[in-house]
């Protein structure tokens, strides 16, 4: 089993409003985030392409957050997904350093904070809260080592690029363009 | 320079301790959500949650309140079951707690008084504020008669004060909701097809082939379902055409982006008509059967060419023939959306028309991918007396424009104003959820109607910059805290949304349903009130749909089968439109009979002086006008707005990205605050846009105070629509002052 998340930037109109549920259901700090929006533009008027997307953790395959922690709180977990446990971090920020997304912030109590895919919520077998609250339904969330389930048929059918790919960190946040 | 008698108070004037209560759960009713069991992995343990329905904007979206075993309100999730969100809440409505949350919230009643020769606020009982309220409000009614004291309001609690206010005897009431913005649109629906577009807007964007949008920004206005829908149609791969000077989001994801040169959207208009009428792409056999005054829009239009229209607009004639072309290929699934706030140019209603007209001419109102024939569910009136009849109200203030369906805003603060010549006198206003100062352009005329008012109140939850102004400040709770009316609203099937209290009201702020009726006992109206708690009300009448309070607290929303027949007119279906003919009106005989131009008419905008910018505002999904700036949770996504300055313009004068400036308009008014420039290839260079509802002037709103810059401080011009009444605002020019010690202090 293999989490992963693809986002649809035709879609997406850059509302933040996954930035806000992530902010309530995982009780964010106000001024934190563990998700947020960029918005690029290319181009000069009237010829232009704009790309809104949605951005977090990318709770990849080869993380060198996980890597580089020295107690181990970073670590991955069953369906490849990337988390820290606070009690075990002691706040160093190697991993915040290593990280070539911003993905992770140090919480106001100590620990490093980030991303979770709402790990709390896939186990109860919803959808991490950015997910299910989309106005836009631009967000698919799933397992992709499943062929029939709803992220790998769009990722079948849809170009798609990730970020940064050249970090070699196996990302698993899917762009489709 | 006029003196201020009514000094603005800034809130923090005295000590505003207001003992904060801790928040209490309410103990009835809510159902028990045990989605988790527990965990330590989050705060998600036993919520309960709560039915409400969203009070952020208009939208009114239905949602569900988590509260926790603390009894703290932790989320709010869109209902399942309702269609104006599908259980998916926009950025505003999820971040909805941060109104109940906010440190900043009105606390307790205040009252004006003297300190020394300084005006302050006074923390006051409620017993005292209404009593002061009541008391007023008899004393005008004495010396002037009731229709004097006016009524400036919106949204839910607004409703109230109106029960309040007619049973008083005043109808001398008006919302910006209605003249400064969506007025000209329903105007110009109701001259074409009978019937005005409303709230929520019809449009059936789910089932479009072709989606026009002219100015309107889907998706940077959060209106939830049609956002949900827009999404949808860019799955199907409907076409998106969007006109409009800025790159907006909406004409990021349209296939067609018309780069429109501002004040020109009528041409453009006029020219599609004239192509799908001489390129024949109509639908003979509808325009014969279903409209009137085909063949004098026919002559009406004969010289409005893509290529005339070119020399106005900037828009290359073969796009204009070729996006008039998508059109009718799409019809009748085509929609030219009459969009939302519309007051521009002053020729809003006939602009509106043109809109309208075209989608007459595609035969769009009534079908499927067009606009769909709305239904909502009737609520009974609770048991009352009727209302008296006001001598003079809304209708006799706006006399001059004959075809308002609503109160003028601005007449209504003309005629408070002792030196206008208007034919009644307004003495003392009440303002409910609106904050004019960030509302009404032109503000000198709005100042001077403040200083001359005998008395003014305003109910808020937050020390907006109107509450300054008041005599007494009724502190509000949240809609997250009170019971409110049934929310039963326009759509393609009815339904009904409860709002109930998820917690107890925090600090000393009461509902407005109690605040309207405390001030009514005082004033001998108690006939009016005839229960003791508006849960009552509720329970009456949701008893007479098929319901009732017990079971809406469990459900939340509920849906009826449609009573008024199909969703669609049939192809070929006799079929007669409510207007004075029977038809679609391409030619307005209503228009006709006033006096007004009955097709639309292009009339040439002025242009900017050289170093000066057309001044466009819009919308940030993440805000709701000036009312969410301070909401921790949304002022913490976007915290001020910018200026969107062309980088050829910032070239010129030498701008820097994120470098402050202040604004300087036509007539000489510079911005209260600096704001930041963004250089973006998004904007014309002939342009500049902003977002509303920033630049607020009350200190005591921390987050957001001296935020950004105020756009409607900058709009000193305004362009009167003559059918409506509409004050048009996208006339007014801009210049930068980028040396702070040239702005005068």
């Amino acid at each position: 089993m293999r989490y992963a998340m693809a986002i649809d930037t035709k879609k997406c109109v850059g509302c933040s409003d996954c930035v806000v549920a992530c902010q309530t259901e995982n009780n964010v700090p106000i001024g934190y985030c563990r998700d947020w929006i960029t918005e690029t533009v290319e181009g000069s008027y009237p010829n232009l392409a704009i790309e809104l997307r949605s951005e977090r953790c990318n709770h990849c395959d080869n993380a060198p957050c996980v890597r580089c922690c020295p107690t181990g709180a970073s670590q991955i977990v069953d369906g490849g997904i990337v988390i820290t446990v606070a009690d075990e971090c002691i706040g160093c920020g190697a991993c915040i350093e290593s990280c070539p997304y911003e993905a992770r912030y140090t919480h106001p109590d100590g620990y490093v904070d980030k991303c979770t895919f709402c790990l709390h919520r896939v186990e109860e077998g919803l959808l991490p809260a950015c997910v299910s609250v989309c106005p836009t339904n631009c967000m698919y969330f799933g397992d992709i080592d499943d062929p029939n389930s709803d992220i790998s048929k769009i990722l079948k059918n849809r170009k798609q690029k990730t970020l940064a790919p050249e970090a070699g960190t196996g990302p698993q946040i899917y762009y489709l363009s | 320079m006029r003196t201020n008698r009514r000094q603005f108070i800034r809130i923090s004037a005295l000590g505003l301790g207001g003992v904060a209560t801790a928040a209490t759960a309410v103990g009835a009713g809510g159902s028990v959500l045990s989605i988790f069991d527990s965990s330590d992995e989050g705060p998600n343990i036993n919520f309960k949650r709560y039915p409400t329905y969203c009070e952020v904007c208009f939208w009114k979206c239905a949602a569900w309140t988590h509260v926790n075993e603390d009894g703290e309100i932790v989320k709010i999730i869109g209902n399942d079951d309702d269609p104006h969100c599908n259980g998916r809440l926009c950025p505003r409505g999820t971040g909805g707690v941060g109104m109940y949350t906010d440190t900043d919230r009105l606390k307790t009643p205040l009252i004006r008084v003297k300190d020394g020769d300084k005006d302050t606020f006074r923390e006051a009982s409620w017993e005292e504020a209404l009593d002061l309220v009541a008391s007023k409000m008899k004393g005008i009614k004495e010396k002037y008669g009731s229709e004097s004291f006016a009524l400036l309001k919106h949204g839910s609690s607004g409703s109230h004060f109106e029960h309040l206010f007619k049973a008083y005897g005043s109808d001398t009431i008006g919302e910006p909701a209605y003249a400064q913005c969506r007025g000209p649109r329903e105007t110009a629906f109701s001259a074409t097809f009978g019937s005005w577009v409303g709230s929520p807007e019809p449009t059936d964007i789910r089932d479009t082939k072709c989606l026009v949008l002219i100015g309107s920004h889907i998706g940077e206005n959060m209106h939830n379902s049609q956002v949900q829908e827009m999404s949808e149609a860019i799955d199907r791969g409907a076409t998106i055409i969007t006109v409009d000077p800025r790159m907006s989001t909406a004409a990021s994801k349209s296939k067609y982006w018309l780069a429109i040169k501002p004040a020109t959207d009528i041409a453009l208009l006029l020219a599609w008509m004239h192509v799908i009428i001489y390129d024949k792409l109509y639908d003979e056999a509808y325009i014969n059967k279903y409209t009137y005054g085909f063949e004098d829009l026919k002559n009406h239009v004969k010289n409005f060419t893509p290529e005339w229209a070119y020399g106005i607009t900037t828009i290359d004639p073969s796009v204009i023939r070729k996006t008039a072309r998508e059109m009718a290929q799409a019809a009748p699934a085509v929609i030219i959306h009459p969009g939302r706030h519309v007051v521009w140019y002053g020729d809003d209603t006939q602009r509106e028309r043109a809109m309208a007209i075209l989608n007459g001419l595609l035969g769009s109102w009534g079908k499927r991918g067009g606009f769909y024939l709305k239904e909502k569910l009737a609520i009974p009136k609770f048991p009352q007396p009727a209302y008296p009849h006001p001598k003079w109200g809304w209708e006799e203030l706006g006399e001059h424009y004959p075809l308002a369906q609503m109160g003028i805003t601005n007449e209504l603060i003309r005629a408070s104003i002792p030196e206008e010549d208007t034919k009644h006198k307004v003495k003392a206003w009440f303002v409910s959820g609106t904050n004019l100062v960030k509302t009404i352009p032109n503000k000198d005329l709005l100042e001077k109607a403040l200083d001359s008012l005998e008395f003014l109140v305003v109910c808020d939850t937050m020390p907006m910059d109107i509450t300054g102004y008041a005599d007494v400040v009724l502190p509000e709770c949240t809609y997250l805290e009170r019971y409110d009316g049934i929310r039963s609203a326009t759509n393609r099937e009815p339904s009904v949304a409860l709002r109930m209290p998820a917690v107890k009201p925090k600090y000393n702020t009461k509902p407005s349903w109690w605040m309207g009726k405390e001030i009514g006992e005082r004033l001998g109206l108690g006939a009016y009130y005839n229960y003791k708690e508006y849960s009552e009300v509720l329970d009456w009448q949701l008893k007479k749909i098929g319901t009732s309070l017990e079971e809406m607290e469990r459900i939340g929303v509920k849906k009826y089968e449609r009573g008024s027949g199909p969703l669609y007119i049939g192809d070929g279906e006799d079929y007669e439109f409510p207007t004075n003919t029977g038809k679609v009106e391409l030619y307005s005989t209503e228009l006709a009979a006033l006096g007004f131009d009955p097709m639309p008419v292009f009339t040439q905008h002025p242009e900017p002086e050289e170093g000066f910018y057309h001044l466009n505002y819009g919308r940030a999904p993440m805000h709701t006008f000036s009312r969410t700036a301070n909401n921790p949770n949304l002022s913490d996504l976007m915290d001020e707005n910018k200026i969107w300055i062309n980088p050829r313009v910032a070239k010129i004068w030498n701008l820097k990205k994120d470098q402050e400036i202040y604004l300087k308009n036509q007539d000489g008014v510079v911005s209260s605050f600096p704001i930041k420039v963004r250089i973006t290839e998004r904007i014309r260079w002939d342009s500049v846009y902003m977002v509303h509802g920033f630049g607020h002037t009350n200190k005591k709103l921390t987050n957001a105070y001296g935020k950004g810059a105020s756009d409607t401080e900058m709009i000193t011009k305004v362009m009167i629509d003559p059918e409506m009444g509409g004050t048009g605002m996208r006339g007014n020019f801009v210049t930068f002052i980028t040396d702070k010690n040239l702005v005068e202090s």
